[in-house]
């Protein structure tokens, strides 16, 4: 019973996280709001660690599985595709290479001025 | 036989996501055998996906309902990366300055180039406003490009492939630009491939991925902030 009930604790929050989205004004989307909330939720103790412990890390888990059947959703728009291949390529190889780079290499940099221990 | 196999399909709600999970084990069987890094069990997976749904004449919407099951985790698995986040919360704190300065300047580059690339292959607006987003996470990438007039699911399928790069692409490019740094190396797969890319950074190490979560819900607000404003020089 131990996963269902945690499962439900982590719905819960997806709930209030759609609510959110919903009622605000802002381009943020609920798996947004629902990941803070969930922090929040930690953060505060009005949920500790163990009763989402163990559902939530199975979730994270199996996340390269949940994005396969959008993933087939590109069959259908070969004619929006193919209109733009070389732009859509280039975005998705060399430019996700340069930021990677950028936010990587800042991140560093900035760490190895003093900005944090160097654990 | 195609009219038996559809209708046995039609009358089955679970096949799409029996499909899901079968091809995605035949492509981490696949990873496992080659050991070649390219042999992405998402990336293969979905290709058998789509050879089966050709070769049977299956339609993709009929594919996405019966495999609804496996969609409709995407947000609580979303949420549940607040839990790794929370168990490094302290390296979080301690390192706050330069994680925000390395996913600010993940985005910049991100839209950044995405305009310039834009304007010297002589995009419309909205085909530029349908890349723009396209370093971040599904939900606020489609929603973002849409609301920018650009075309949301062409984004999607952008953002995948996007997040497919940037997961074959971490280990080469962390070692290239030697960036050895466990929360560098985090921020920065997270802010340039989401989730796609975390489940790479997850394998890497559990502070490799708490941070790429991380990058993933602050590189998205991010961009919904930002996005705006560099669409209009597009």
């Amino acid at each position: 019973m131990k996963w269902v009930f945690q499962s439900g604790r982590i719905l819960g929050v997806c709930f209030l996280a759609e609510i959110l989205a919903e009622l605000l004004p802002l381009p943020v989307p609920a798996s947004v709001y629902g990941l803070a909330l969930m922090l929040a939720a930690l953060k505060s103790g009005l949920l500790r660690l163990d009763q989402v412990k163990d559902t939530g890390r199975f979730l994270v888990s199996i996340l390269p599985v949940l994005f396969l059947p959008a993933t087939v959703g590109i069959m259908d728009l070969r004619s929006e595709l193919s209109a733009m291949l070389l732009p859509c390529l280039i975005a998705a190889g060399p430019v996700t290479v340069l930021v990677m780079a950028a936010a990587g290499l800042v991140t560093q940099w900035v760490r190895r001025r003093g900005g944090g221990n160097h654990g | 036989m195609a009219e038996l196999f559809s209708r046995l399909l039609s009358q089955s709600s679970v096949w799409g996501a029996a499909l899901t999970i079968a091809a995605f084990g035949l492509g981490t069987v696949l990873q496992r055998r080659s050991g070649k890094a390219w042999c992405n069990p998402l990336l293969i997976g979905a290709l058998l996906v789509m050879a089966v749904l050709a070769l049977t004449g299956t339609p993709y919407p009929e594919f996405k309902i019966s495999a609804g099951a496996v969609s409709y985790l995407l947000l609580p698995a979303t949420v549940s990366l607040a839990i790794p986040l929370y168990e490094k919360w302290e390296l979080l704190r301690e390192n706050a300055a330069a994680i925000l300065a390395g996913i600010a300047a993940g985005v910049a580059v991100s839209l950044g180039s995405m305009v310039l690339l834009s304007r010297v292959m002589g995009l419309d607006p909205a085909q530029g406003a349908t890349l723009l987003p396209k370093s971040v996470t599904t939900a606020i990438g489609m929603d973002v490009a849409e609301t920018l007039g650009g075309m949301p699911s062409l984004a999607g399928a952008v953002i995948v492939l996007t997040g497919i790069v940037g997961s074959l692409s971490a280990p080469w490019v962390c070692g290239t630009m030697r960036i050895h740094d466990p929360i560098a190396r985090g921020i920065g797969i997270g802010t340039s491939s989401h989730a796609i890319g975390t489940s790479k950074a997850l394998e890497m190490g559990d502070v490799e991925g708490a941070m790429s979560g991380l990058a993933i819900a602050v590189a998205g607000i991010l961009t919904a902030l930002l996005a705006p404003v560099f669409a209009k020089f597009l």
